[in-house]
């Protein structure tokens, strides 16, 4: 409790915690709500259109974890950390702890706040979430959000500097996966098993929440073949083998 | 001009991020290029367009430099020993832009004819021969392309002086705005037609990445794109420049 | 050389700079001296064109910073000796600042050996220690031979060898008829390196002068009195309107000289065991100094 407590004070004695929820909160707003807001007959609101813009709170996300750690790194507090708490997977494992409730409360804020506007904004289509698919693309943003914090702070400890850690996160998530699907013949198959694709099978399923939504008028569905239950668990998986990795890394390293 | 730009040749060469992002950008273009072409089989007829389908990632790794040459130098305070040197600071920065956009367009010719290049290699058999001006844009066009990137980065960094602020900002944009914008209804594809980078992919004509939408009549053609792109990059650029003059080092 | 008028500087709520206006002159070395945070480095900065002064001016050599021709070939600085990409080497980190006012690049490796940087030259600057990087940042200020030189705390984080070595440079620079202007927020510091000072406090000008002056003026005079007849000695020192405190079984009197207080002591009937000149310390008197700077800006509602 202790080092989750001192983690939770080095995070919020800075600034960066509230401007990134407030940026997250923005854009991803902001975004959902040009969807929403020109909504029509022919492309119509649905539950699913109220996160199409989760992917801009992610990334800010993403980044606000990967610097909590790299700057540890850059400004030397890291050596103080661990100086502090010579146990470095316990120090680390806190750190992660503490991003990732923080990106889960940001990613439930966001998925709310977007869903609450859009109902505001269009109160004549059927926004209730009156389905399990309906709430896990809401509600399921929040964890996906802080399993993302936990691969982003992992990169943080792997590559110790934030230039290389953003650049590396941001390419990979919103161009990489993409990028490979397009690889004629094998690069469908190699995406099915790409995270953030398997991470959209957990929130979207196979378009329960976007019924009555042509499937060309929206965000492509996830091509993973696992139910959302084990693409969330895939997802997970990921994140913390990636920690893993970091930890034994960051041990076995001088500070 | 000639000394200011000798100045940030030095400083460029002397520090390890362009080097970095140069080999980045050139093996991760052709990598993946090789595994497109390597992979496409017989069903797939392989272009002189299709070559290029890694020449985006470069791009954004150009874009990534041209941010970093600008807040590192904010970050060690460099900028305010360089301002020491040049106090009027405008022809200095430009010549940062200059040094930086040579290097991308440098990168740029690289992956482009290194992608058609390599096309031939994997497959001998496909028409890859550069007929007529489409096929010149689309493998040369990367110079220019990649070029007013890096300016655009430039641009940015100076807007930001932040490193993660203006790599988010810089990503963000390019990576997820532009891709997101279609899905907003009616209005979308209107946007979606006058965005940066859809207008560089216009001008190369490489339509692989871009989601295959029914546009319709796109409002502008290859060289008017390339000239809109052109103006947007330079535009931000000036914006950077101005404020970075105008501003507290 | 380095002329300052109403120079004042404003960021938001708070007055860095007010109203400052101060002269320094060549041949000499002038200390700037003020508390952490009295405005000294945001002077130097605007000094060096960096920050635009909210209103005032400043002028080297009778030219605003930002109109001098190749200007590291008239003023140097060391600002913040923190400032190069640690992964650019000593020698590259001055190549390209000699390149930029077009300073012959033979004087790179001059300077390097002048701050006894040589055996490290080709060495990443993110490595160095506070000292090499203090002297990488003195040989960036002297790459361009210039007549005015700037140096913002030079010795913070110096060994007492290191802080020798930059006294004896700057009063080697001063005689060859430079102009000096170093910044410290020590006034023992100043007082063995400066001959004339501009002193600070909240942003407001406290004195400008020579250093002997300064310390004259600030230190307090005390005389120390010890007598087996303490009673009389006191009650004399009423009846003359003497201030005084009492500190071990003596007495320390204030505003009189030792001359003064011999003949009251005399004319009460009383024995000297001591009568004794004293001097506060320079620390002491500068703190009192720059703190009534402070009162009467709090003092204002400012």
């Amino acid at each position: 409790m202790t080092l989750l407590a001192v983690e939770r004070i080095k995070l919020f004695s800075t600034r960066s915690p509230w401007w990134c929820a407030l940026v997250a909160l923005a854009t991803t707003v902001g975004f959902t709500a040009l969807i929403v807001g020109n909504a029509n007959e022919q492309f119509p609101a649905t539950v699913a259109t109220t996160q199409f813009g989760y992917f801009f709170g992610l990334a800010v996300v993403m980044v606000l974890a990967a610097l909590a750690v790299t700057t540890e790194y850059r400004f030397g507090t890291i050596r103080t950390t661990f100086q502090a708490i010579p146990n470095r997977t316990a120090a680390l494992v806190a750190k992660t702890v503490v991003v990732a409730l923080l990106a889960l409360v940001i990613g439930e804020i966001v998925a709310f706040a977007s869903w609450g506007l859009s109902v505001l904004l269009q109160p004549d289509f059927d926004l209730a979430l009156n389905s399990t698919a309906d709430w896990i693309n809401v509600a399921g943003v929040g964890p996906i959000y802080a399993l993302a914090a936990v691969m982003a702070v992992a990169v943080g400890i792997l590559v110790r500097h934030s230039a290389g850690a953003i650049s590396l996160l941001l390419i990979y998530t919103l161009a990489v996966e993409d990028l490979v699907s397009l690889i004629p013949n094998i690069g469908d198959d190699i995406y099915k098993w790409m995270p953030f694709n398997v991470a959209n099978k957990f929130l979207t399923g196979d378009g329960a929440s976007n019924a009555g939504r042509a499937a060309d008028a929206g965000a492509p569905l996830s091509t993973s073949p696992l139910s959302p239950g084990w693409a969330l668990a895939y997802f997970a998986g990921t994140a913390v083998v990636l920690l893993a990795v970091a930890i034994a890394t960051a041990k076995r390293r001088d500070a | 001009m000639i000394t200011l730009l000798a100045v940030e040749r030095i400083k460029l060469a002397t520090t390890q991020a362009a080097w970095w992002c140069t080999a980045i950008a050139v093996v991760a273009s052709l990598g993946f290029a090789a595994l497109f072409v390597g992979f496409a089989g017989d069903d797939f007829a392989l272009t002189v367009g299709s070559s290029q389908a890694g020449a985006t990632f470069g791009r954004t790794v150009l874009l990534v430099l041209g941010v970093l040459v600008v807040t590192t130098e904010y970050h060690w305070g460099t900028a305010r020993t360089t301002f020491q040197a040049v106090p009027s600071r405008a022809p200095v920065l430009l010549a940062k832009a200059t040094v930086v956009g040579i290097l991308a367009a440098v990168v740029g010719l690289a992956v482009g004819f290194g992608s058609l290049g390599l096309a031939m290699l994997l497959e001998p058999g496909a028409e890859l021969a550069l007929d007529g001006a489409a096929d010149w844009r689309a493998v040369a066009g990367q110079g220019p392309v990649y070029l007013l990137t890096a300016v655009l980065g430039v641009g940015i960094g100076l807007l930001l002086r932040n490193t993660a602020l203006g790599l988010a900002v810089a990503l963000v944009w390019t990576q997820l705005v532009e891709g997101l914008v279609v899905l907003i209804p009616t209005i979308g594809d209107d946007i979606y037609v006058w965005l940066p980078f859809f207008a560089a992919s216009q001008f190369v004509g490489s339509d692989v990445g871009s989601p295959a939408l029914g546009l319709g009549e796109l409002p502008l053609g290859p060289l008017g794109y390339g000239a809109y792109f052109a103006g947007i990059c330079l535009l931000l650029l000036a914006a950077g420049v101005w404020t970075a003059v105008r501003r507290d080092a | 050389m380095i002329e300052a008028h109403g120079l004042t500087k404003r960021y938001g709520d708070t007055l860095a700079v007010d109203g400052l206006s101060f002269d320094v002159t060549p041949g000499r070395v002038t200390g700037f001296l003020g508390p952490n945070g009295a405005g000294k480095s945001t002077t130097m900065r605007m000094i060096l064109g960096l920050d635009r002064p909210t209103s005032g001016d400043v002028r080297i050599k009778g030219e605003h910073y930002r109109r001098l021709h190749h200007p590291l070939r008239t003023v140097g600085a060391l600002l913040d000796a923190a400032w190069r990409h640690p992964g650019r080497s000593a020698r590259n980190h001055l190549r390209w600042i000699a390149r930029s006012n077009e300073i012959p690049q033979p004087r790179v490796d001059e300077m390097l050996a002048l701050v006894g940087l040589t055996s490290v030259a080709n060495k990443k600057a993110g490595g160095f220690s506070l000292g090499m990087l203090q002297r990488l940042g003195i040989a960036s200020a002297l790459l361009g031979d210039p007549e005015v030189l700037l140096f913002d705390e030079p010795v913070n984080g110096l060994d007492p060898e290191g802080i020798h070595w930059i006294r004896r440079l700057m009063h080697t620079l001063a005689e060859e008829g430079r102009t000096v202007f170093v910044s410290s927020h020590l006034l023992s510091e100043m007082a063995q390196t400066a001959q004339d000072l501009v002193v600070i406090g909240r942003g407001r000008l406290i004195y400008q002068g020579t250093t002997d002056e300064f310390i004259d003026r600030a230190t307090k005079q005390t005389v120390r009195v010890r007598s087996p007849q303490l009673d009389a000695v006191r009650e004399a020192l009423r009846g003359y309107g003497a201030t005084f405190e009492e500190e071990d079984g003596a007495i320390l009197v204030s505003g009189m000289d030792s001359n003064e207080v011999g003949e009251l002591v005399f004319a009460a009937g009383a024995t000297l065991h001591e009568l004794s000149p004293q001097r506060g310390s320079l620390e002491q008197a500068f703190m009192q100094l720059t703190g009534e700077a402070v009162e009467y800006h709090a003092g204002q509602g400012a």
